[in-house]
């Protein structure tokens, strides 16, 4: 299925769902520590996951758009220390990218219908939607109170 | 009030082209109907029984004149002359066109507001104590914590496609009038016993099919621990909150299903392994943002003004309207007055265009420019010098706006019903203009004294019945609109359910079985004794007997 990577244009995949393949993305049910690279249902418990930190990817389902639970998870793999790539699998609209990649996903991966009718224009636009937001701690750029806390150290040194 | 700084600016432009863009989207087909939905439902579009709706924010009820004045302008040019304030401090307008939102939203933006968030299944418009700043039993001003809580809130990156819609309420008084035991999270300002100020976090309460009442789970949380207890919080309801049955989706259904201690444990264990430090507003931040809540420059003035008391005798109609519509202000020689719009038979909550205006420019005469707007759909002048009382009393009144019922019967808290809304299963205007003109005698409204009813028009509850002393629910029944009546509801900080009194009655019956309620009270209580606390002390038995009764007599 087609594959967009962090900077909303479309890669070949490296990885295959085919069994026996040589670099294969594998079900977390019957995977063993050591995977390559697994794929993971949204409500996984995180903790059960980090024997297999050592794979070089991790898929978290979407199984709506609007279920919002692979946000939480990916959110929660990082903060366990996960460092490798983290894709979302699922049916996501471009409005949801900045929301993933701020999650900590680096690559979403979309039904091939879905990803016809939203070319690369409308990921690269909705990514840059908002020039700022205000939470903290999450993966992206700047964030208004890190801006304003800047602002105020700049304007103190008189 | 607070005034957004350039980032605050910028966002909500943002915000506005953002949804410029998605509407091209969904016109050229690249997103479908269903995945628009959602998109239009944080931006406040809701598509109506017979148009779209749009429902703008305002942040926890505070406005001023100037951003009242541009929603008359949007009433005027994009509605039909009028607005709708909501349960939930925000405004409606009722008929505008698709074509023209994005428009709308650009007004709201030239005047530092928005319609982020008034819907979908997200964190919602915060909502706080109307009279917040000015009230004497006070802690501290809820606002500059509701406001962090909205910023914090807007486009959150996890937090935007949760089970449910989330609601959070804020009050910083002893009194609550901010209903922080029925919203999914409940903050209460409180001191810990060396008089740090923090909050107590309550959860899990709601309305809707299943009310509850909400749960202690932190006692006290520092201030500045505020954002990353709520990620914590908000994780926990996001990851395990139930996504298989909307109507068991919202946080109380987890916090009831899983119990409170379990919950709080969840809770605790995740808030535990976060790095606050990289979540938390700073103090520099917190306080930056409750400077914009520093009381006006009040005159020194004495606690009484001498004219008021010539002026109520000369005018008992003025008379009435002070014992009903002013507030104790903790200022001396100012009220908080409310105004009213709930006019005898008319609809809860509607204000034309003009009378946005004639508010705008008392507000600047008498308020230091400042409005609130209730939950009880209600609009407040803050700050009012004692002495000019009588003057805004007259003006009001040339603009239909003095309705002497603040808190009394005929201060109906109702849904729009089936007269506008989609999901609605009866009517609920009407109803409520039955009633105020069943007890639209002023004299026989101060004697029942305060009364609180409220109606909503299908299960989802929006009117709030459930915390009506009276609540009415209005359902269909084969075909019929049918009519359920609650007695002892309260949404105060002595939260209760109301208990469903017997079998539904049609629309016709419902001012005569009310009737009947409010005899009740009449005849059995103590001098002095509220409706509220005559239920409390007698129980439902001797209403129920009475609803009963006639109902009988009826149905033979």
């Amino acid at each position: 299925m087609p594959l967009l990577d962090r900077t909303g244009t479309y890669i070949p995949d490296s990885f295959s769902r085919e069994a026996g393949a040589n670099r294969a993305l594998q079900p977390f049910d019957g995977a063993e520590p050591g995977a390559l690279a697994i794929e993971v249902a949204n409500t996984t418990a995180p903790e059960s996951l980090v024997p297999f930190f050592g794979a070089e990817m991790i898929a978290i389902g979407f199984p709506a758009y609007a279920d919002g639970r692979g946000f939480t998870l990916a959110r929660r793999l990082r903060h366990l220390g996960y460092t490798g790539t983290l894709r979302a699998v699922g049916p996501l609209i471009a409005d949801q990218f900045a929301y993933a990649l701020a999650c900590g996903f680096d690559e979403l991966e979309l039904p091939e219908a879905h990803a016809a009718r939203q070319p690369e224009s409308h990921w690269k636009t909705a990514a840059r939607a908002f020039s700022a937001t205000y939470q903290r701690g999450y993966a992206r750029g700047l964030n208004i109170l890190d801006q304003r806390r800047a602002a105020r150290a700049g304007g103190t040194h008189g | 009030m607070y005034r957004y700084d350039e980032f605050d600016e910028t966002f909500v432009r943002e915000r506005v082209a953002q949804f410029r863009d998605q509407v091209r989207r969904r016109l050229d087909g690249a997103i479908t109907e269903d995945e628009f939905k959602p998109l239009r439902l944080k931006n406040g579009l809701y598509l109506q029984l017979h148009a779209y709706m749009l429902r703008v924010a305002i942040p926890y009820g505070t406005l001023s004149a100037h951003q009242l004045r541009q929603l008359a302008h949007i009433a005027d040019r994009f509605d039909r002359g009028y607005g709708h304030f909501t349960t939930r401090q925000n405004i409606q307008f009722n008929w505008p066109q698709l074509k023209d939102v994005p428009e709308i939203l650009d007004l709201l933006a030239d005047v530092e507001m928005h319609a982020i968030q008034t819907s979908g299944n997200c964190i919602r418009n915060v909502t706080a104590d109307q009279f917040a700043g000015v009230a004497a039993d006070e802690i501290e001003d809820p606002r500059p914590v509701a406001e962090l809580i909205r910023q914090w809130s807007s486009a959150h990156p996890e937090f935007s496609y949760l089970p449910r819609k989330f609601k959070i309420a804020v009050t910083g008084a002893a009194h609550d009038r901010a209903a922080v035991l029925v919203h999914d999270i409940g903050l209460r300002i409180v001191k810990d016993s060396v008089g740090e100020v923090g909050y107590e976090i309550i959860v899990g309460g709601g309305l809707g099919r299943t009310p509850m009442i909400g749960k202690v789970v932190r006692d006290f949380l520092p201030k500045r621990e505020l954002l990353a207890y709520l990620e914590a919080l908000m994780r926990v309801y996001n990851a395990e909150g139930r996504r298989d049955n909307k109507y068991k989706a919202r946080v109380k259904i987890l916090v009831h299903e899983i119990g409170i201690e379990e919950f709080r444990a969840r809770v605790e264990a995740e808030f535990a392994g976060l790095d606050k430090s990289t979540i938390n507003a700073d103090p520099e931040e917190q306080a930056r943002i409750a400077a914009y809540f520093a009381s006006p420059t009040y005159a020194a003035l004495p606690a009484s003004d001498p004219a008021l008391e010539a002026q109520c005798k000369a005018n008992p109609a003025f008379s009435a309207w002070l014992d009903a519509n002013r507030f104790a202000h903790k200022q001396a020689g100012y009220a908080a007055v409310t105004i009213s719009l709930k006019p005898i038979g008319g609809i809860p909550g509607d204000i034309s265009g003009a009378q946005m205006r004639v508010v705008a420019d008392l507000a600047e005469r008498f308020s230091f420019g400042e409005i609130r707007a209730t939950h009880a759909q209600n609009l407040v002048l803050p700050h009012v010098a004692e002495r000019d009382l009588f003057a805004l009393w007259q003006a009001l009144g040339d603009a239909e706006l003095s309705t002497a019922n603040a808190g009394l019967i005929t201060d109906i808290i109702a849904c729009p019903g089936l007269d506008y809304c989609a999901l609605a299963t009866a009517r609920s205007i009407p109803i409520a203009q039955a009633l105020s003109n069943r007890f639209a005698d002023p004299e026989r409204q101060r004697d029942i004294g305060e009364l609180n009813i409220k109606i909503s028009g299908c299960i989802n509850a929006c009117g709030h019945h459930h915390v009506g002393h009276i609540g009415i629910l209005g359902l269909e029944k084969r075909g019929e609109e049918s009519y359920q009546i609650t007695l002892g509801g309260d949404a105060t900080e002595n939260a209760a359910i109301g208990e469903i009194l017997g079998p539904g009655l049609t629309a016709e019956e419902v001012p005569d079985a009310i009737e009947r309620l409010v005899e009740t009270y009449r005849a059995e209580r103590l001098p002095g004794e509220s409706f509220i606390a005559a239920v409390r002390r007698l129980g439902v038995a001797p209403f129920k007997a009475a609803f009963l009764q006639e109902t009988h007599h009826a149905a033979a």
